[in-house]
């Protein structure tokens, strides 16, 4: 993605950043970007955006840079960041906060397209995985 | 607390989903090593799918429906708890129990839309993970008590992956470094060895539409356990299990150097000690056969 960010005092009162800290129920600002949660992350490597990057940017509102970023997809909710970090913010959570955001945008925005699966690839998979998959990446 | 000659021991039993497809090799090995242990496990009546993944959001009461029926079915069935054994089964009941309890808006929002049920929930009902059933209701040293066939020389690698450990508020042992399953093992005679990745997230759902995910963790995952010279792996959630044994030929393709091993469920290995027969242990299930390595160690 592009690291250059145009950063203007406008966007901190941004109602995206006050709807990610009521769908996640946190205080975004309460992160000082120890870098924790990325040093321990086991997906980190699979990310575009690293979790603290991610945090740093739903600071600054930077919705767009977020929503089509690939890391919220590929966060699974392990929950390795929550338990680790010195400030008890749930990371976590606002990964699920941003994945919601985009999924209840109005238009179905599924990141699942479960029937290009073909029928033996679905078949050998456990119930709890197609499950949870639907869960998390459709609306 | 074992049950005596007369009377076992009656605990009400939450499968789940998976247990009744893939991983039937972890339902008959529960089933038949409690019956070892003196305890007779009833099937839960009329359960359904637990939701599978806890939702994260603050505001999505609906994912918490499911799991709040199935506490519903435990009260029905005159208990006040019961005990699962899927690690994903477990968090997402658990969590859900632990947010009705405390949010009581919550709970009255889900019981009015549960209005056709006749039993109302209160949050009156314990939800337990068959480890910690073992360890504080049974004791291993109890359990130690039943083993016919003691696990001499076997290697083990304790895999608890996340849902067992994380969040801390459902978690029956140390966040960062659990050794329950080591205990329970340990209590069977194996040997359980170092195992640094034992809580690493093994990429969970990505096995449905990123496998090349699931390779890499797999591939660090046993290569860990590999390096500690365990002759297997142990696991207490079916979805470890599948990435872990049937994503091997995944992590071969991306590593040459990756050593199959094979991946059981805990239950598996008390039912090998208590002496159950194959039916019991359907190893016939597995991706990677564990019986070759389990007959290198005289216990096939």
């Amino acid at each position: 993605m592009n690291t250059t960010l145009h950063i203007s005092s406008a966007r901190l009162g941004d109602p995206f950043v006050a709807q990610i800290e009521k769908i996640s129920g946190q205080n975004l600002l309460a992160c000082y970007q120890c870098g924790k949660c990325s040093a321990g992350c086991p997906m980190a490597a699979h990310m575009d955006v690293l979790p603290n990057q991610v945090i740093r940017l739903a600071q600054l509102g930077m919705r767009e840079q977020l929503l089509a970023a690939r890391s919220i997809w590929i966060c699974v909710s392990c929950l390795t960041c929550n338990s680790r970090c010195p400030k008890d913010i749930k990371i976590a959570e606002i990964f699920e906060a941003l994945r919601q955001t985009v999924l209840r945008g109005g238009n179905r925005a599924d990141h699942l397209e479960i029937r290009e699966l073909t029928p033996e690839a679905r078949g050998a998979l456990p119930p709890i995985a197609m499950i949870s998959a639907l869960r998390k990446q459709t609306s | 607390m074992m049950g005596n000659e007369n009377k076992p021991m009656k605990l009400i039993y939450y499968p789940g989903c998976t247990l009744k497809n893939q991983a039937r090799n972890f339902d008959v090995s529960t089933v038949s090593s409690m019956a070892e242990l003196d305890v007779e496990v009833e099937e839960l009546a009329r359960w359904n799918c637990c939701g599978t993944v806890h939702a994260l959001s603050s505001d999505n009461i609906m994912n918490r429906v499911a799991p709040v029926t199935n506490l519903i079915r435990v009260k029905e069935a005159q208990a006040s708890e019961f005990m699962t054994t899927c690690a994903m089964c477990y968090n997402t009941l658990k969590r859900a129990n632990i947010e009705v309890k405390k949010r009581a808006d919550v709970l009255e929002t889900i019981n009015d839309f549960l209005s056709l049920e006749e039993t109302k929930y209160a949050g009156d009902v314990d939800v337990l993970h068959l480890l910690e059933y073992l360890r504080d209701r049974i004791g291993f040293d109890k359990l130690a008590e039943k083993v016919k066939k003691p696990l001499e020389g076997l290697r083990v690698a304790c895999y608890y992956g996340c849902l067992l450990v994380r969040p801390k508020e459902v978690a029956f042992d140390d966040t960062e470094n659990p050794t329950i399953m080591e205990n329970l093992i340990t209590a069977l005679g194996a040997t359980p060895v170092p195992f640094p990745m034992k809580t690493e997230c093994c990429g969970a759902y990505h096995t449905v539409d990123k496998p090349e995910i699931i390779a890499e963790r797999t591939d660090k995952i046993m290569g860990s356990a590999n390096e500690e010279q365990a002759d297997l792996v142990v696991v207490s959630c079916p979805l470890c299990a599948f990435n872990l044994d049937f994503r091997q030929d995944d992590a071969r393709r991306l590593n040459p150097d990756f050593h199959h091993l094979p991946v059981l469920y805990f239950t598996q290995l008390m039912a090998l000690a208590f002496g159950c027969d194959d039916s019991a242990l359907r190893f016939d299930l597995h991706h990677i056969d564990p019986q070759p390595t389990l007959a290198a160690r005289g216990l096939a």
